[in-house]
């Protein structure tokens, strides 16, 4: 575990969207590795057409500036084809590349999962450890824009159910640029799930290239009254409730995995061990769930330790709705979280 | 004499290698040496070394669930891939991958594949690492007819084209998806499904090792000159099931003597050798006696190897509990 969350940005460093962060790690590890591309729809943009030779860039504008930088031989524009984009990735990967493929929304893993997960999670082992596919899959995921089922889905349980494959979810600027440029440099497939709630959000991010290791989960907070576990979009929610708790004199350990395959759940483990109490924060759906394998293993390795029951604070087991009413109270809110705290801490 | 005799010996001796090995998987399955499931190449190997003999190991090929003759063909070590299939000790993937999934990086093989359509996007990637690299070699795919359809393969035709990638599209159009004939199942044709995408292809015989040679060396000059990606479409049979053990009740009456009769393409090498004065009968009945003892030998080694060790289950991938 270590603390080079939220809580340790230093001030010195420049502030950074978590948009600018992963731009600048993936400027800065094609300058250093020539074996370093990017593919997917839209990363340069405008290919085929009369205008802009960059026309976005990435939808999100994740990917600006490399196409112009280091030329479209190794910033590719893809037809709208997800198969062909993630298995050019994965057989590049393989011979000699490390491919950085980017599916505009997580939710088009639809049209190629057998290219993600019986292709190149599968490799390594299949294959006797012979091969390797040193690929990053970038995709936009995550609820809260309004951009209704197909486009909001947060599938991190579903691609960490898969083995094989390396699952990362940064919820600041820091750890963006820092996990970004480890899972370039890792050897296995890695998904890398950006919510687009956090694109704009920002921190002291340093110039300087560093890496985040994998399976290392940050504290965010630090208290002894009850644990919270939180990813992704969730993180920052977590802190807030947590704050404002503080100020009660009721004090939590916010714990942000990072990564959920590898999870650090020793991590978490230590932290019930003096809390008693979990309570866990995700906004993917609850079946089958990360924060249901998080609270399995806290049952099963920690139950002695346990004061409360576990409180999972998650979506509903539903699509995510259109109606912004209906998609605001699909997502775990700040006083949902709250509650769950308080609940936990009454059940004495 | 149009070909050098170390070329005809050299695909024979491939040819008649794959042939052997497969009736001898068959026969080692059926005696309960061989788990799981097998789907052999005997029948189509003038395909298989007709496209290979013009690729070096700096050349990828990925191939099918039906991907013995591949390996052979590319090069892999006959022994370690009866390991392999026997699900063995110092297999090419350490008994890990098993007959669906042999797969040798020294050798260009980048895998068998069991998923049909699974190979073409990622001999798609293949190629990207040749262009970016800009290395002269060409990455090759192999297909069926049942694999024509999949969806995956016109996205991988498509970028392939798009990004004008070298890469060999090899369509083997054995006229059976598993149990489903091609009039039935494709619609159109294959050759002109490849055109579509501005690729050109060319139709084959694909029980002729010539033919299969010749249109293999102008499509693969095509691919490592920077023109982009070509194809062919060879028609071949498939002599066995789907799988071993398939009952093949989709067969007419006669079908399978008819075609053993006529279309068994070492059948047709040995007559065009020998008749043109190439090669000799006794000749091409060494070289089948040469593939037959390298055989008998891995599967005596096979049988011999010890299974792989219990900690095998929790390597080459990451894990924690």
């Amino acid at each position: 575990m270590s603390n080079a969350g939220i809580s340790a940005g230093n001030q010195n460093h420049p502030i950074k969207t978590v948009r600018e962060a992963i731009n600048e790690a993936l400027h800065q590890e094609m300058e250093r590795d020539p074996t370093v591309i990017i593919l997917g729809e839209e990363v340069a943009g405008g290919a085929g057409c009369k205008g802009s030779d960059e026309a976005y860039g990435g939808v999100f504008g994740l990917t600006k500036g490399l196409g112009p930088r280091f030329g479209r031989g190794r910033v590719i524009d893809t037809p709208i084809t997800e198969s062909a984009i993630i298995g050019a990735a994965a057989g590049a990967a393989n011979t000699g590349l490390r491919p950085v493929a980017e599916l505009m929304f997580v939710d088009f893993i639809g049209v190629c999962f057998d290219q993600i997960f019986n292709q190149a999670a599968k490799f390594r082992y299949m294959f006797g450890g012979k091969a390797t596919t040193p690929m990053v899959i970038r995709a936009t995921a995550g609820a809260g824009l309004r951009a209704a089922a197909q486009h909001s889905s947060m599938l991190h349980p579903v691609l960490t159910h898969m083995p094989g494959l390396k699952v990362v979810m940064p919820s600041n600027a820091y750890d963006a640029k820092g996990l970004m440029i480890q899972a370039i440099r890792d050897n296995d497939p890695v998904c890398f799930l950006e919510h687009k709630l956090l694109y704009e959000t920002s921190c002291p991010v340093p110039d300087e290239i560093y890496t985040i290791p994998f399976g290392e989960a940050a504290f965010c907070r630090e208290g002894s009254d009850c644990t919270i576990v939180a990813m992704g979009a969730m993180v920052p929610r977590a802190i807030l409730v947590a704050d404002k708790l503080a100020a009660e004199g009721i004090h939590c350990d916010v714990i942000d995995p990072r990564t959920t395959s590898p999870l650090d759940s020793e991590a978490i483990l230590e932290s019930v061990e003096v809390s008693g109490r979990l309570v866990v924060v995700d906004e993917a759906n609850p079946r089958c769930s990360v924060a249901a394998d998080i609270s399995s293993i806290v049952a099963e390795h920690a139950f002695s330790a346990l004061r409360a029951p576990i409180k999972c604070v998650t979506a509903p087991h539903t699509p995510v709705p259109f109606a912004p009413n209906l998609e605001d109270a699909y997502m775990p809110s700040e006083a949902r979280i709250e509650q769950a705290v308080r609940d936990v801490l009454g059940a004495r | 004499m149009k070909y050098s005799k170390q070329l005809l010996v050299e695909a024979y001796k491939t040819m008649t290698t794959i042939r052997q090995f497969e009736e001898r998987m068959i026969k080692e399955f059926m005696a309960g040496n061989i788990p799981g499931f097998v789907h052999t190449y005997d029948g189509q190997e003038a395909v298989g070394v007709g496209v290979c003999m013009h690729l070096s190991d700096e050349d990828i090929i990925g191939s099918t669930h039906r991907g013995h003759g591949h390996c052979i063909a590319k090069g892999c070590d006959i022994e370690l891939m009866i390991l392999e299939i026997m699900g063995k000790s110092g297999g090419l993937c350490k008994g890990k991958g098993g007959s669906m999934h042999i797969a040798d990086m020294d050798k260009g093989m980048l895998g068998a594949n069991a998923i049909v359509g699974g190979g073409p996007p990622l001999v798609n990637g293949a190629a990207l690492s040749m262009k970016t690299l800009g290395k002269p070699d060409v990455a090759v795919s192999f297909s069926g007819d049942g694999s024509s359809n999949q969806g995956t393969v016109m996205e991988a035709l498509n970028l392939a084209g798009v990004l004008d990638l070298p890469h060999f599209f090899v369509f083997e159009n054995n006229h059976l998806a598993e149990g489903t004939g091609d009039e039935y199942a494709v619609s159109g044709g294959i050759a002109e499904r490849v055109r579509a995408f501005d690729i050109p292809c060319d139709k084959v015989d694909g029980t002729d090792f010539f033919a299969v040679y010749e249109a293999s060396k102008k499509a693969i000059k095509h691919c490592r000159s920077g023109k982009g990606p070509y194809g062919i479409e060879a028609d071949v049979i498939r002599y066995d099931g789907h799988f071993i053990g398939d009952p093949q009740a989709y067969r007419g009456e006669g079908e399978l003597e008819y075609l053993r009769e006529h279309k068994d393409c070492l059948k047709i090498f040995r007559a065009r050798v020998t008749s043109e004065g190439w090669m000799s009968d006794t000749e091409l009945d060494e070289l089948d006696q040469h593939a037959a003892d390298a055989i008998e030998k891995g599967v005596q080694r096979g049988l011999a190897a010890p299974q792989p060790s219990a900690d095998e289950l929790y390597s080459d991938v990451y894990s924690s509990y």
